[in-house]
């Protein structure tokens, strides 16, 4: 199992993880290392079983459609490099 | 050769709560960017979401209002994507297991048949932010208020033949989440979209033709014009031998036509898989059944009730149940001249609506209150006040005099029905017009339009018309 | 007054032999002679802990102080804590600090524990070595040319050195307890869903767990004891009473059935290791349990599903990080793409990046049911294993590591190989099983570690187990030289 360079800087861009083109084929490699591993899972046969999502298979709470929590715009924008106005700025979206 | 247009919709609904989906924050439009943006809307590291009972109820009310399945093990997903409006780099919505199935709604068409349209499903899912393309020194701002906010993106079947069917569907949604009271359905705040898969084939055709979905269309008038012109695109396209391309296009209302959306550089993989932060979401049957006990009488039901038990015609009960609030309005008028249905509805589709109108207010605003109509219709009815009177004293309620019983007395309105009262006035119109006597006893019967108007004048109005008429025949064919 | 237990320190506090503020005040000296070579603790809060000291004096005073009250107390830097940098090892978050607190935090403080400052730990605790910390490896205090295990590194190597008495941790394949075992201290992974995960920055929500890292099993008792609890702001907390876990200590285990898989003590498994963990269950025989060989047939499955099930979930948690509203953001970006991809590009280190693309491979269109679907499906049958076992057995016995503390930079240029340290302890994470590591002897001067696994909620016999043992040993006492460590700058 590997993993061609095309396929690398597919995934690459579809987590939005910027990639030099001299790490591309280490990373195929390591990937492809990860996906043999990976592979074995394919030796059982799992048809019929259902997929277990969490290992205790309760039901969702549901919480009171209630407020209780007062936002603290100033104080958690402070966190970001980029505000103004109360906005958060990013780089020109295409409209 | 003659083509047939297929619609879905996909209308997407925000749910009438006072808090986001999954944050406990308050939904309230308005208000200044970002300040209703909690640390989940904001995705903070380390927050989790919980989900808001309220959405899970009125997403029920909804599936018992269209006859759908409720999913009593419904999962909620994350789409996983990029985008500045979209903190946590993925939306949850539900996708494999939505929380209501297959439902129907009945639409009334022009030639007067009903046609029912198949809803596929209906699923929770929450908003995103807005990107506010203003210049921010070449900068786009992003303002995260909206994003968490819970909608229910309701999916039709491809079931519409024609524009005109879509904006019935899409209108009847509109008063149905209205009446039922799980969104307050405004258009102009977004609470209400609409998105329309559109494509075209020959008349007789069974597969469906390749189609295009027109994104967020936001009025009743731009859906119907969206649709014409890209069916009419389509059908272009093909006529001269071209192929319809799947692809999302934009509807300008200012140029009249539709365009795709600037195409992003690969197809989208949003890689959706159960959100490991939520659990499966099970419905009992006791929220079912409190969700049925929220539902209010469907304006199905109370539109054949008005037509069958209260003897209105089809149209005004058509009229009267087209909003929850009316319909109210006009049964507590009702209440008050029990059995004299066409009186109260004369006055609620006439005076009260044509006020309304005039003013620009929606019923709950209405300054004359459903009880004040009622007592006022009880004077009418009573015979107190003609309806001449009655109008006279409704502007009074709505200029806030008080309520119909107050104003009579004070402007002292009370319609004189004692005919020895009237009488005296004949006999006085009469002795001062021998001219006119002398014409009508001639023959020329219209004169004696003239003498009630004397009467009426006299009596400031307040004689009763009928006797007035009445008296005189008998005064001067004696 | 660094060799006292929290029972014992918690004595000396009530009766004056020390104050929470000069235990404070001595332990931040401790920590600045031995620190620098273990690099175990990346943010010191003195401050504040000497304001919290100063407050748990007084409560001491007033006679209003619970078991934990003026206790130091190290957080994993995955925990949020409001005002204090929270990093979780990377340069992502190398300049936040935090808005809020996390539910174990915030539990903590109200007991009255003096948070001294922030454990390293591996960059978003994906590691097994604490090699991938922003903040640089953490040394294991035992050899400093080894590492503590990872990702909860910081927090072992810190409680090992004895810079402090206890410490949080998390783990999501064994991240609290293959530490745990290479520093030769207790730590407990509890329940999926026992204690909260609000305020935990999420590696793969699933199978994360937080929970106690101690000398013993007592101490880790009590600080099970303050940090579990239902939670409203977790969709995932058990709303389930939490049982008094230390007044449950101290019974016998005669007639205990403890089932030993024969699937963990085959090949892989460090013969030495295998040695002193064979020392150690006679020891448990000898207070009347019984062993039993079982088998989990599944196990070979366990690694492979989870190199799915938690990269998937993390490719999907770590989008939030994309250098708008906190965190690392790239310099100048042309343009929105280049925001992101070189806001994660250069705020992420390789682990990390490395795991977020084999999720998302996992997750990518045409691959899901291949990979992601399969891997949720063996979950199942490898939860289904433990069902059946525990309808025989009471507990599970294994070695927690199949070796003891490997050297640096062993086994970095090999993923797979750094995956393999967790062989034995994924299970329990996706079965969401209740995990204890202890202190079980030595081999070649290297701690050696037991797991014992138990049913769900059942910590309380965990801790009684481990505790029973630590009764009849002195492993858990034994100290690495505080010499070697100051000398090891």
């Amino acid at each position: 199992m590997s993993l061609s360079a095309d396929e690398v800087r597919r995934v690459a861009h579809l987590a939005r993880l910027g990639i030099d083109d001299s790490e591309v084929a280490a990373t195929a490699e390591q990937l492809g290392r990860i996906l043999q591993l990976v592979e074995q899972m394919s030796a059982v046969d799992t048809a019929g079983i259902a997929p277990l999502a969490h290992p205790l298979e309760t039901s969702q709470r549901l919480r009171p459609d209630e407020v209780t929590e007062v936002v603290q715009r100033e104080a958690v924008q402070g966190l970001s490099g980029a505000t103004e106005n109360g906005l958060y700025l990013v780089p020109r979206v295409i409209g | 050769m003659a083509w047939e247009t297929v619609i879905g919709l996909e209308v997407h609904v925000q749910l009438a709560t006072r808090t986001k989906l999954f944050s406990p924050v308050s939904t309230a439009y308005g208000a200044e960017p970002n300040t209703q943006a909690g640390m989940i809307d904001l995705a903070m590291p380390g927050v989790l979401p919980v989900l808001n009972q309220r959405a899970v109820e009125l997403a029920a009310r909804f599936a018992l209002a269209i006859g759908a399945e409720i999913d009593r093990h419904s999962v909620f997903a994350r789409k996983n994507y990029f985008y500045p409006d979209l903190p946590k780099g993925y939306q949850i919505s539900q996708y494999e297991r939505p929380i209501v199935q297959q439902g129907h709604l009945d639409i009334l068409l022009e030639s007067g048949e009903i046609k029912r349209i198949g809803v596929t499903r209906a699923h929770l899912e929450e908003d995103a932010g807005k990107s506010l393309h203003e210049d921010f020194h070449g900068l786009t701002g992003v303002d995260l208020n909206r994003a968490g906010t819970p909608l229910l993106e309701i999916v039709s079947e491809p079931d519409m033949r024609s524009a005109a069917e879509a904006v019935a569907y899409m209108k009847k949604l509109h008063s149905l989440v209205r009446y039922i009271g799980i969104s307050d359905g405004n258009m102009q705040e977004g609470s209400f979209r609409c998105d329309a898969n559109v494509s075209v084939r020959p008349l007789g055709e069974t597969r469906l033709g390749t189609r295009t979905e027109l994104k967020n269309i936001n009025s009743f008038r731009f859906v119907e014009r969206a649709i014409i012109i890209e069916a009419e695109r389509q059908i272009d396209l093909l006529e001269g031998g071209g192929q319809v391309i799947q692809q999302t296009r934009l509807f300008d209302p200012d140029a009249d036509e539709t365009r795709p959306m600037r195409t992003k550089e690969e197809a989208n993989d949003y890689r959706y898989f159960p959100d490991p932060d939520l659990l499966p979401v099970t419905v009992s049957d006791a929220v079912i059944e409190a969700a049925r006990a929220a539902l209010p009488e469907l304006p199905e039901a109370r539109r054949s009730r008005f037509v069958e038990a209260l003897g209105l015609s089809a149209y005004d009960a058509d009229v009267l149940t087209e909003s929850r609030a009316l319909a109210d309005y006009f049964e507590t008028a009702l209440a008050a001249v029990p059995g004299d249905a066409k009186l109260a509805a004369n006055w609620v589709m006439g005076e009260v609506l044509a006020g309304l109108n005039r003013a620009a207010l929606e019923i709950n605003a209405c300054p004359v209150s459903a009880e004040a109509l009622g007592g006022l219709l009880r004077r009418i009815q009573d015979g107190t006040l003609s309806g001449k009177l009655a109008k006279t004293v409704f502007e009074a309620i709505w200029d806030g005099e008080g309520d119909a019983d107050t104003i009579i007395d004070v402007r002292g309105l009370r319609q004189v029905t004692d005919e020895g009262a009237i009488l005296a006035l004949v006999e006085q119109v009469v002795n001062e017009h021998p001219e006119q006597v002398a014409q009508y006893q001639g023959g020329a019967q219209k004169v004696l339009g003239f003498f009630v108007g004397q009467v009426m004048k006299l009596s400031k109005g307040k004689a009763n018309p009928g006797q007035v008429n009445a008296l005189l025949r008998k005064r001067l064919d004696s | 007054m660094f060799d006292l237990s929290l029972t014992e320190t918690a004595a000396a506090l009530r009766a004056r032999t020390f104050s929470s503020e000069e235990l404070t005040r001595e332990s931040f000296q401790r920590i600045a002679r031995l620190n620098p070579a273990l690099n175990a603790m990346i943010t010191p809060a003195e401050e504040s802990a000497l304001a919290a000291a100063r407050a748990a004096d007084a409560r001491i005073a007033a006679g209003d102080a619970v078991a934990l009250t003026g206790i130091p107390l190290l957080h994993k830097d995955i925990f949020c804590t409001r005002g204090l940098r929270t990093s979780c090892g990377s340069r992502m978050l190398d300049n936040f600090i935090a808005p809020y607190d996390a539910t174990v935090v915030t539990r903590l403080a109200e007991a009255g524990m003096v948070t001294l400052g922030k454990a390293n730990m591996d960059e978003f605790a994906m590691g097994s070595s604490n090699e991938t910390s922003f903040y640089g490896p953490v040394k294991n205090p035992w050899d400093l040319e080894r590492v503590p295990g990872g990702s909860s590194g910081g927090s072992a190597a810190a409680v090992a050195a004895g810079l402090v008495p206890a410490a949080t941790g998390t783990d999501t394949g064994g991240s609290i307890r293959q530490p745990a075992a290479l520093c030769g201290i207790t730590g407990l992974k509890p329940t999926y869903g026992r204690v909260s995960r609000w305020g935990m920055i999420a590696f793969a929500s699933s199978l994360d767990q937080a929970g106690p890292m101690a000398r013993s099993a007592a101490d880790a008792a009590l600080l099970l004891q303050a940090m579990a609890g239902f939670d409203p702001r977790d969709s995932t907390s058990v709303d389930q009473p939490v049982p008094d876990y230390f007044s449950g200590l101290g019974q016998a285990l005669r007639g205990l059935r403890v089932g030993l898989p024969k699937e963990y003590f085959g090949e892989g498994l460090d013969p030495a290791v295998a040695r002193v963990l064979e020392g150690a269950i006679e020891e448990y025989r000898r207070l009347g349990v019984e062993f039993v060989e079982i088998s989990l047939p599944n196990s070979g499955l366990v690694v492979p599903v989870y190199y799915v099930v938690a990269p998937a979930e993390c490719s999907s948690n770590l989008s939030r990080f994309d250098g708008v509203r906190y965190g690392y953001r790239a310099d100048s970006p042309v343009d929105l793409e280049d925001l992101y991809t070189r806001s994660r590009g250069e705020g992420f280190g390789a682990e990390v990046k490395r795991r977020i693309m084999t999720g998302t491979y996992a997750l990518s269109a045409g691959y899901y049911d291949a990979y992601y679907l399969k891997a949720q499906q063996l979950r199942r049958l490898i939860r289904d294993d433990f069902q059946r076992v525990f309808e025989d057995v009471d507990l599970i016995a294994s070695p927690t590591a199949p070796s003891t503390a490997f050297r640096l930079g062993e086994k970095q240029q090999d993923p797979v190989a750094m995956y393999l340290s967790d062989i034995y302890t994924i299970a329990a994470n996706l079965a969401g099983l209740p995990a204890l590591s202890h202190p079980a002897g030595f081999a070649d001067g290297l701690p050696v570690g037991l797991q014992l696994i138990g049913p769900h909620f059942d910590e309380g016999r965990l801790l009684n187990v481990a505790h029973a043992y630590q009764q009849v040993t002195d492993w858990h006492l034994r100290r690495p030289p505080e010499t070697a460590i100051a000398d090891g700058v």
